[in-house]
């Protein structure tokens, strides 16, 4: 019955801080975060691959943790922490995983990158000083579909040598 | 993709969650991590009316043991599970599974209850339980009820569970003191579907098998328990020609088919070679291949 339909409430004020900024946005409870961030908020950074969970281009940091932006409700957020590749940047100073991307030429199409480097900086904030291994373990559900993966590795190695290097 | 509409709601307590699931007579589903229920909403396979997300209750994050056994709340996250010293030893079957669930990032937020709730045929959980014994605890309007883990699947995507109740954990049973077990999976890639995978549980007394639980993933229309074999096992010295066995005998119960994954001759072969390896591990006293 229609009349029942339209009682009810599809839509909810959300509340994220996003980047260390607060943000606020009526959304319909289907809009998925991946599209709340790139079309409600215009950070275009979070890019979306598969939308079928299999890729982790839209990967982005909720309290820190990542997770698939394709694959959370913008509801589910309310409240909470998002960091999205935009965020890693400090004013003109780029974050140094973002630097050792650059310097060990860690992408190729770069599609895939932040999703990589969101990854990346959780990995390293939870093991400063991974082995091979446990990078190509953490960076398992993130695929690079130009196959880079070689200096991926590298760069997440040089990050973690950066950032010893600066006591972070 | 777009889901289709649904309404959503948080609620802070169980009791609140019950009253939602109950209002909207079956048309509700429950939300934990999400990451099979909303791509199945995405492909529109689902479309609810209502989203209860349970994620801000309390006391669903338990991971404990408990008279032997474990609790594993509604909202623990695979990699808790991943991570836990709890699940070694006697539970190994969970800690070997734990680590090969889908992918890291997927780990972070699905649930295992939430995986058994979904009850897909190649779930990796499902054939865990179906080895090392558990219960699943459902709370619904009439109370709690508890469901052996034996008789929750019913098919592809179907259990027994009623579509006002809620899992608040699922309980692995005491497998005794002497006991240890492994999860062996192939996929194509991390992330993919098991091909194939097997969940060995063994609970040894004196030397001999007291009882054995094996199970089978990716080859059947859920996860398949394969009880010739373990009937063959029971009271048995877990030697190799009990091993060669009861491999045969469980890669005989594979209900498998030819897909994109393989031939059906070659899922059982695998089937096989897995369940022996698994019960191999297991006589050797350790818990990973």
């Amino acid at each position: 019955m229609t009349d029942v339909v339209q009682e009810r409430v599809t839509t909810r004020t959300v509340t994220v801080t996003v980047n260390g900024e607060t943000r606020a946005a009526e959304v319909e409870s289907r809009l998925l975060l991946a599209h709340f961030l790139r079309q409600t908020l215009g950070l275009t950074g979070t890019h979306l691959g598969c939308d079928t969970t299999s890729c982790g281009a839209c990967t982005v940091l909720l309290d820190g943790v990542p997770v698939k932006s394709c694959t959370v409700f913008a509801v589910q957020a309310n409240g909470r922490e998002v960091t999205t590749v935009e965020g890693l940047q400090q004013g003109a100073q780029l974050h140094p995983i973002q630097e050792a991307f650059r310097e060990e030429h860690g992408l190729q199409c770069g599609f895939c990158t932040p999703g990589m480097m969101l990854t990346a900086t959780a990995l390293l904030k939870e093991n400063p000083d991974p082995t091979d291994e446990e990078i190509r373990w953490a960076l398992s559900g993130n695929i690079c579909r130009c196959t880079g993966y070689q200096n991926i590795v590298k760069a997440v190695h040089h990050a973690a040598t950066k950032l010893a290097g600066e006591g972070r | 993709m777009y889901p289709a509409t649904f309404e959503y709601f948080a609620p802070t307590t169980l009791e609140e969650a019950l009253e939602i699931l109950d209002r909207h007579e079956g048309e509700a589903k429950v939300l934990a991590g999400g990451q099979s229920l909303i791509p199945l909403m995405k492909l529109r396979f689902a479309a609810p009316r209502a989203l209860v997300d349970i994620n801000g209750l309390e006391g669903l994050n338990t991971l404990a043991e408990e008279g032997g056994g474990l609790r594993i709340g509604a909202l623990v996250r695979h990699k808790t599970c991943e991570r836990s010293e709890l699940l070694r030893g006697r539970f190994g079957v969970l800690a070997a599974a734990a680590p090969v669930i889908s992918d890291p990032i997927v780990r972070n937020l699905g649930t295992v209850c939430g995986s058994l709730a979904h009850a897909d045929p190649q779930g990796d959980w499902g054939s865990v339980m179906l080895a090392v014994g558990a219960d699943v605890e459902a709370r619904g309007p009439g109370g709690t009820r508890t469901i052996p883990i034996e008789d929750f699947f019913q098919g592809p995507f179907t259990t027994a569970l009623e579509p006002t109740e809620v899992i608040t954990e699922v309980r692995i049973r005491d497998p005794g003191p002497d006991s240890g077990g492994t999860y062996l999976k192939l996929e194509r890639k991390v992330g993919d579907f098991a091909t194939v995978g097997a969940a060995i549980h063994i609970s040894f007394e004196n030397g001999t098998v007291g009882r054995a639980g094996i199970a089978l993933t990716g080859v059947g229309p859920s996860s398949l328990k394969a009880t010739a074999a373990e009937e063959a096992l029971a009271g048995r010295k877990l030697d190799k020609e009990a091993i060669t066995t009861a491999a045969r005998l469980a890669a005989e119960s594979a209900e498998a088919r030819d897909d994109v994954r393989g031939s059906a001759e070659y899922k059982r072969s695998v089937a096989r070679v897995f369940v022996e390896r698994g019960l191999r591990a297991a006589s050797e006293g350790r818990s990973h291949d």
